[in-house]
């Protein structure tokens, strides 16, 4: 027998560049800029003093009771969001017959907003000076009177799957992965295997992160992968530029229905694309460095070719490389668009050079663990309206990288197959490929 | 197959120490000790003794340095991969890097379960300290709040947004912590505490290039996580996983977070913690933390066989499901357990394995009364009038409740119970309705396929199949 094919039948999500595909995607054409000064508090003194925020978005319009959902965090927000949309556009909603026990979840989701004041104040209230340590008492006592039940459960990290589950009645496999920036491209990729094994009819998928909390910007700026053009943010986030100096913190959610193709065609859904292949590997080398020969990306990327029975090396019978664009993670870090380039040089030899690659983080910062839910998206509408995104503030070529990265303005081009990459922290390196439904 | 089996648990490290606890009915759960607990509603849990496991021990030695950037989560993971190597017999990279490794290093997969990491608080508050607003300092909570007394969780809430708001000035000074403060983190702070790096310093360690996940759904985790390594390897992405999760919530703010969540039993310092927990029992008042979890090494059977490898049983199963949850974020699920009965018929389906072939069930066993109830209907739902029949193997009286490493235990202890045709004992339940999961002894007894089944806080479900081989 063989393997169903699995389609794309609804996407959806919410990004600094706004709430819905059609603003987001033409904002994108654009070359629009969302990066902006931190306002969810004072980081005025911090090394690096901006990001991307998610701005006017207000979930209660995406839910049939926001008071079911009063203490969801913002994570979850913009889950509940991006998935509403999804749902919509797969026209879900109207399919009466729908068994929800043969709908699943499979979300990389972050976890949720530390409430940082109420935290800071409970362990400040319970330092021992003269033990130069914490004091349990002390520490309970305060936790009991700052800390609520109600935000301390949504902190962890499966809470987004728990609230779309409810609002949608999902009875099918429900999971939750983190692995940090690759996290929403592994889910998708493993929530096709779910489709495929015949396990569920559809996957709710993609992801939802912020980090833009006080501790979630001081790891990030300990680490020192920020980038810290305070003075210039609206230019800080140049993937493959030679001046790149870190990325730029992002927020938000990317969400897609996932579904056998019989079973979309079977309730009359149209199928947005189709997932063909799908490629998880890990580096295993450093929890700082990434493998200098990018060994882990180059096999990611080489395994979702070969499940989408796609030689990297061949031309399609129009001559053009099997891959007509390549959403790049593109962090903007030395490292990771050196290897990233590399990665597809080893893959692609010849053909590298003629496959667009470009990374939309330029735009809107790193959704982290929502940055391949919203890249995959970006994939589809490239192919359904042939427009590459561009990569903005590239002006500053780089000797090294010498692969086609569109710079700085939208282009059209005929696009069929795409290859979406995402490299995380950790080790974790995950690719999928999508390409246009026939 | 499962080749390999690395449970680690308050008893120790691997499966030896783990068995034997079951077996003769012991528990590790007593009074809190790294911390004083005396703040807490539950002050007891499962603690491992630090005589009982170093992370250093178990790493090659041009790795210790990293073990300085192991939260305790990490460590437990690292523990559990290398008790779970060395029981399968593998070489790794850790094991001997001059070797070629059993497992190609592109064919070894890991997925590992983990939960909310929680910031050392000794260390943060040590960084806090020094950016803290004078005038904030020893603020008491307002008398009016103090007076109040909360009869429910939002009149709770209520009195607590009201006190914070009395106390609008914040605790921190921002504007020190961003140029100053917060320089006495380590650099690497923030990868202390990034769920995946269980999996990372395990895939480093052991040199797995496979395909690697971390799966963060509570208790379900290590479940869910040995369901993805079996349709990795089913799938021919990996020949073999090191597969399974690890917790340690046994720190303040996972201790004030499960009682939020209702998880734990009232037990202060007076009572004798051995007792506490009894699954399935009328009585049941709520669970208790432990730390640990476990990683298994899953194979391909024809990689175990080529290489002449014992096997304790065979993974023939796998399901996953969500429960409804009226509460939203699964702290209460359905009673009647009908998505936990669903992920059982959906494995046993999976299995091609009827119900009457069933010879005993793992279940999650938290006694937490809800959660106890779901279970216990779904078993009733499953299992008609053979419920009374079935043996329940229960293990959170012994190891308390190790969240996101919860699930790995049952697991290998149905893969123990298969290997030694041998049930453990189980303690502390007098009078479970309806099913067979009384305090008793170990006994041997014929078993050919084991049952495990999760439940986790925010209601994601697996069950698993195992045979004997």
């Amino acid at each position: 027998m063989s393997e169903p094919r699995i389609v794309i039948t609804g996407m959806g999500w919410v990004t600094p560049l706004g709430h819905d595909l059609a603003t987001v995607w033409s904002r994108m054409m654009h070359g629009t800029c969302g990066m902006a000064r931190i306002d969810r508090f004072d980081a005025g003194t911090f090394p690096t003093t901006f990001a991307a925020q998610v701005r006017h978005f207000d979930f209660t319009k995406y839910v049939d009771d926001p008071s079911a959902h009063a203490h969801a965090g913002l994570n979850t927000q913009f889950a509940l969001g991006a998935a509403r949309q999804a749902w919509e556009q797969a026209c879900l909603g109207s399919a009466n017959e729908l068994n929800k026990k043969r709908i699943g979840i499979y979300l990389g989701a972050g976890e949720g907003v530390l409430d940082f004041d109420t935290y800071a104040r409970t362990n400040i209230a319970g330092w021992d000076e003269q033990a130069n340590r914490v004091d349990g008492v002390k520490w309970a006592e305060a936790a009991f009177e700052y800390m609520t039940p109600q935000h301390e459960v949504e902190q962890e990290a499966n809470m987004p799957v728990s609230h779309i589950a409810f609002e949608y009645g999902i009875r099918g496999p429900a999971y939750n992965c983190l692995t940090a920036c690759a996290a929403s491209t592994q889910a998708i990729g493993e929530a096709v295997s779910i489709l495929r094994r015949g396990e569920a009819d559809v996957m709710i998928s993609g992801g939802t992160h912020t980090m833009l909390h006080v501790l979630g910007v001081t790891g990030f700026n300990r680490l020192t992968a920020l980038s810290r053009r305070n003075d210039d943010f609206m230019h800080a986030s140049r993937p493959f530029d030679r001046t790149r100096d870190g990325f730029v913190m992002g927020e938000g959610a990317g969400i897609v229905v996932l579904e056998t193709l019989d079973h979309a065609l079977a309730r009359g859904a149209k199928p947005q694309a189709e997932v063909l292949g799908y490629g998880s590997t890990a580096d295993a080398f450093r929890i700082t460095d990434m493998e200098p020969e990018a060994r882990g990306p180059a096999n990611a990327i080489r395994a979702a070719l070969e499940e989408a029975k796609i030689d990297p090396l061949s031309k399609d019978d129009r001559g053009r490389p099997p891959v007509q664009y390549i959403s790049a993670h593109g962090t903007g870090t030395k490292e990771n668009d050196s290897l990233e380039t590399l990665a597809v040089k080893t893959v692609f030899g010849e053909n590298a050079k003629s496959i667009p690659m470009s990374s939309i983080k330029g735009m809107m910062g790193h959704l982290i663990a929502a940055a391949g839910g919203v890249e995959l998206i970006t994939c589809v509408l490239t192919i359904q309206n042939g427009m590459l995104p561009p990569t903005i503030n590239l002006q500053n070529p780089d000797p090294e990288l010498d692969l086609d990265y569109v710079a700085n303005e939208a282009r059209a081009a005929a696009v069929d197959t795409c290859l979406s990459n995402s490299f995380g922290f950790g080790g974790q390196n995950d690719a999928l490929v999508v390409r246009r439904y026939v | 197959m499962i080749t390999g089996l690395g449970p680690i648990t308050a008893f120790g490290v691997g499966i030896g120490p783990l068995w034997t606890a079951l077996c003769e009915g012991r528990s590790a759960i007593r009074r809190i000790s790294r911390f004083d607990p005396s703040g807490f509603p539950c002050q007891i849990a499962a603690e491992m003794p630090d005589e009982l496991f170093d992370v250093k021990s178990v790493v090659p030695k041009s790795y210790r340095k990293a073990t300085k950037v192991m939260a305790r989560d990490i460590e437990l993971a690292v523990g559990a991969a290398a008790a779970a190597v060395a029981d399968a017999k593998l070489i790794t990279k850790a094991v001997d890097p001059e070797k070629p490794p059993t497992i190609p290093a592109a064919r070894f997969g890991c997925h590992v379960g983990a939960g909310l990491i929680a910031a050392d608080v000794d260390e943060l508050t040590a960084a806090l300290v020094t950016s803290r607003q004078l005038s904030a300092v020893g603020s008491r909570l307002s008398a009016a709040a103090e007076g109040a007394v909360a009869t429910s969780l939002s009149d709770e809430d209520d009195l607590r947004a009201e006190s914070r708001k009395l106390k609008a000035e914040s605790a921190v000074d921002l504007s020190h912590w961003g140029h100053t403060g917060m320089n006495n983190l380590t650099p690497l702070w923030l990868l202390k505490y990034l769920p995946n790096m269980l999996a990372c310093h395990v895939t480093i360690i052991h040199d797995c290039q496979g395909p690697s996940n971390t799966i963060t759904c509570a208790e379900a985790s290590a479940a869910l996580s040995v369901g993805e390594s079996m349709r990795v390897i089913e799938r021919g992405a990996a020949d073999a996983c090191l597969s399974g999760g690890a917790e340690f919530k046994i720190n303040p703010m996972g201790l004030l977070r499960q009682v939020y969540a209702r998880r734990l039993a009232e037990a202060d310092g007076e009572v004798d913690g051995v007792s506490v927990v009894r699954p399935f029992d009328p009585e049941a008042r709520g669970s208790v933390l432990g730390e640990g979890g476990g990683i298994l090494v899953l194979e391909a059977k024809e990689t175990a066989q080529a290489r002449g490898a014992e096997w304790y049983g065979e993974l023939i199963g796998f399901a996953a499901t969500q429960s409804f949850c009226p509460d939203v974020v699964g702290v209460t699920i359905e009673e009647d357990g009908q998505a936990i009965a669903d992920a059982m018929e959906a494995a046993l389906d999976a299995a091609k394995v009827k119900r009457e072939q069933i010879d005993a069930i793992a279940p999650f066993g938290s006694s937490i009364a809800e959660i106890d109830r779901a279970e216990a209907s779904a078993i009733k739902r499953v299992f008609g009038n053979r419920t009374k029949d079935v043996p329940l193997i229960t293990t959170v009286p012994n190891v308390g409740n190790c969240c996101a490493g919860a699930s790995a235990i049952p697991i290998a202890a149905a893969a123990m119970a298969l290997k030694t045709q041998t049930l453990p004992a189980r303690m502390n339940t007098a009078n479970a309705d309806g099913l067979n999961a009384n305090a008793t002894e170990s006994r041997k007894a014929e078993l050919r396929h084991v049952l495990v089944v999760s439940a986790g806080m925010g209601g994601q479900n697996a069950a698993l199949v195992l045979k004997r081989s």
